[in-house]
């Protein structure tokens, strides 16, 4: 059974149009899920889903997100909460607003093993040490007592990394993590967080629009396209054939390194054309 | 991979030593006022009026900033008015602050209908001519200190909300939020501590230019007579009755003047001082 089930799940702008079109996906037990669609296709609005972030401006229609077998939707907020609380964790996008600015690191790792878990201060700066050092982090002594500021965009993804394995979550959410470090920085961060799922068994929701980190960390994925999945596969299956046109364009979109000039290949009109006329008459079908 | 940013230490600077000290005199002086006067500030001796400041000739030993038309020494008056400056200043400043800041942060981060009431409660009340409303306060409530502060406080808290409402929002969509909200945090826990340490540097510094705000509404108001009663100094009421004979003895004037002004100016410089020491965010 998979940890974590989304089944048809809707989600509109309140009193707008829908931005998630009945969207089912699956994530089991240790699995690296890919999230991949272009910009404004819903993937990071799957992520705050499960996590219970949504905006205010949004609203859940239909559909249910269970989390280890029990329906968030159906919780009340303080119950569920504290359930995504003690499961989930997120990695997100910018380290540098990632971070509270105000208060020092320690603080912000030990957190939720405090308030969660009840763990002691005293074992809970433990383990903080102990994951800093899992991250990599020189002097991880010095950087709990340090301000966000202090530290550099790199460290500071290492610090959010350690942060959202420190209650040895069942399922983590990464939302872009790599997109707003520099090319030599991200490969490093990617390598960090594969490292440590695979230590530590975490399932993984990783949202990304790169097919190529895709191809590297992920076990299985689902394209979007306008908050609908237009495919489902395993990892190696997609990249050998991808089953969707649309998916087939973005695949051969992806700029490859060799040739860097030549393969800026867009997605062309037709396969635009067609993948809308999809969502459309989806649309129809869910109200008919 | 440590770099040089722990190590950045930043100076205080003389803003803040300057203003600050300018204050703390303040502080002391309004303390103690009674050991610190040469004189009775409500002494009169019309022998003695309009005596010039120490270095004009004429002066007399004793009187070193001259007297005014009544023959109140004016070094003694200043002294005693920063009793009424400074307590108008502290207590009106405060209460203007947290109100403000209560409401602007519940707006900001809570959003939604609360959003939507105290936004609209701003815009009502921001439409009314601060002026006149003051005065139409005073006039109902009867003149007084208590009525000052409640006027400034009254008039002054949409400052302090619109700003800190703005400021909160701003906090509110970063990722921090975010993930204290999947740690588990709640609403109210989110907003205590995770936004108000944040909005807190914009808060300081509004609260020491609220601060400036008051002492000046406080001289306005005794300007035109509806502070204290009228015997007592005050530097708004020393202002007014210099003012009418600025042409013969200018000193009755000035001296007043120019305290209230190093002391609304001590006022901001101190808001921005502390802003560049505390703020842990280079900005």
């Amino acid at each position: 059974m998979s940890f974590l089930s989304i089944r048809e799940l809707s989600v509109r702008l309140k009193g707008g149009p829908p931005l998630l079109r009945r969207v089912s996906l699956d994530v089991a037990a240790g699995e690296v899920r890919g999230l991949v669609g272009e910009s404004g296709a819903g993937k990071s609005m799957i992520g705050k889903a499960v996590l219970g972030i949504l905006p205010g401006s949004v609203e859940v229609t239909g559909g249910e997100i269970r989390l280890d077998g029990v329906d968030l939707l159906a919780l009340p907020p303080a119950e569920r909460r504290r359930r995504i609380g003690a499961t989930a964790a997120l990695i997100p996008q910018d380290p540098l607003t990632a971070l509270n600015p105000s208060r020092r690191i320690g603080g912000q790792i030990t957190d939720r093993l405090v308030d969660i878990l009840g763990w002691e201060r005293g074992r809970a700066e433990a383990r903080a040490r102990e994951l800093l050092a899992e991250v990599q982090i020189p002097e991880p002594e010095r950087v709990l007592r340090n301000y966000p500021h202090e530290l550099s965009g790199g460290m500071r993804q290492r610090i959010l990394i350690a942060s959202a394995f420190a209650a040895e979550p069942k399922l983590i959410v990464a939302d872009e993590p790599t997109t707003a470090l520099d090319v030599t920085v991200q490969k490093q961060i990617l390598k960090l967080i594969a490292g440590m799922q695979a230590r530590h068994g975490t399932a993984l929701l990783f949202v990304t629009h790169d097919l190529g980190v895709v191809s590297k960390v992920c076990q299985s994925l689902s394209v979007l396209y306008a908050g609908m999945v237009v495919e489902d596969a395993r990892v190696r299956d997609f990249f050998a054939a991808p089953k969707h046109a649309y998916s087939a364009a973005l695949l051969a979109a992806t700029p490859k390194y060799t040739d860097p000039m030549a393969s800026l290949t867009p997605v062309p009109d037709a396969v635009i054309e067609a993948v809308r006329a999809e969502v459309a008459a989806a649309d129809r079908g869910g109200h008919g | 991979m440590l770099d040089g940013r722990s190590m950045v230490r930043r100076r205080a600077g003389a803003r803040l030593w300057l203003s600050a000290g300018w204050l703390g005199l303040l502080c002391v002086i309004a303390v103690f006022a009674p050991w610190i006067a040469p004189k009775d500030p409500l002494a009169q001796d019309l022998f003695l009026g309009r005596l010039p400041p120490f270095w004009v000739a004429g002066a007399e030993p004793g009187y070193l900033l001259g007297t005014d038309s009544l023959g109140r020494d004016v070094l003694s008056r200043i002294l005693y008015g920063v009793r009424v400056a400074l307590s108008v200043a502290l207590v009106a400043g405060t209460i203007t602050c947290i109100v403000g800041a209560t409401l602007g942060l519940m707006a900001g981060f809570l959003r939604g209908w609360v959003d939507l009431v105290i936004s609209r409660f701003i815009d009502i009340w921001m439409a009314f001519p601060p002026v006149l409303f003051s005065i139409l306060l005073i006039a109902v409530l009867g003149p007084g200190l208590f009525s000052i502060i409640l006027a400034i406080v009254v008039i002054d808290w949409t400052r302090f909300a619109r700003v800190v409402r703005a400021e909160a929002m701003a906090q509110g969509a970063m990722d921090y939020v975010a993930s204290a909200r999947v740690a588990g945090r709640g609403r109210l826990g989110t907003m205590v501590r995770e936004i108000l340490p944040n909005v807190l540097p914009t808060i300081v510094v509004l609260l020491t230019l609220e601060m400036g705000i008051a002492v000046i509404v406080e001289a306005i108001l005794s300007f035109v007579n509806l502070s204290i009663a009228t015997d007592d100094p005050t530097w708004g009421g020393m202002i007014a009755e210099g003012r009418t004979s600025v042409h013969q003895a200018w000193w009755v004037l000035v001296f007043p003047l120019v305290t209230l002004f190093l002391t609304v100016l001590a006022f901001s410089q101190l808001g921005e001082g502390l802003k560049d020491r505390f703020d842990p965010v280079l900005r």
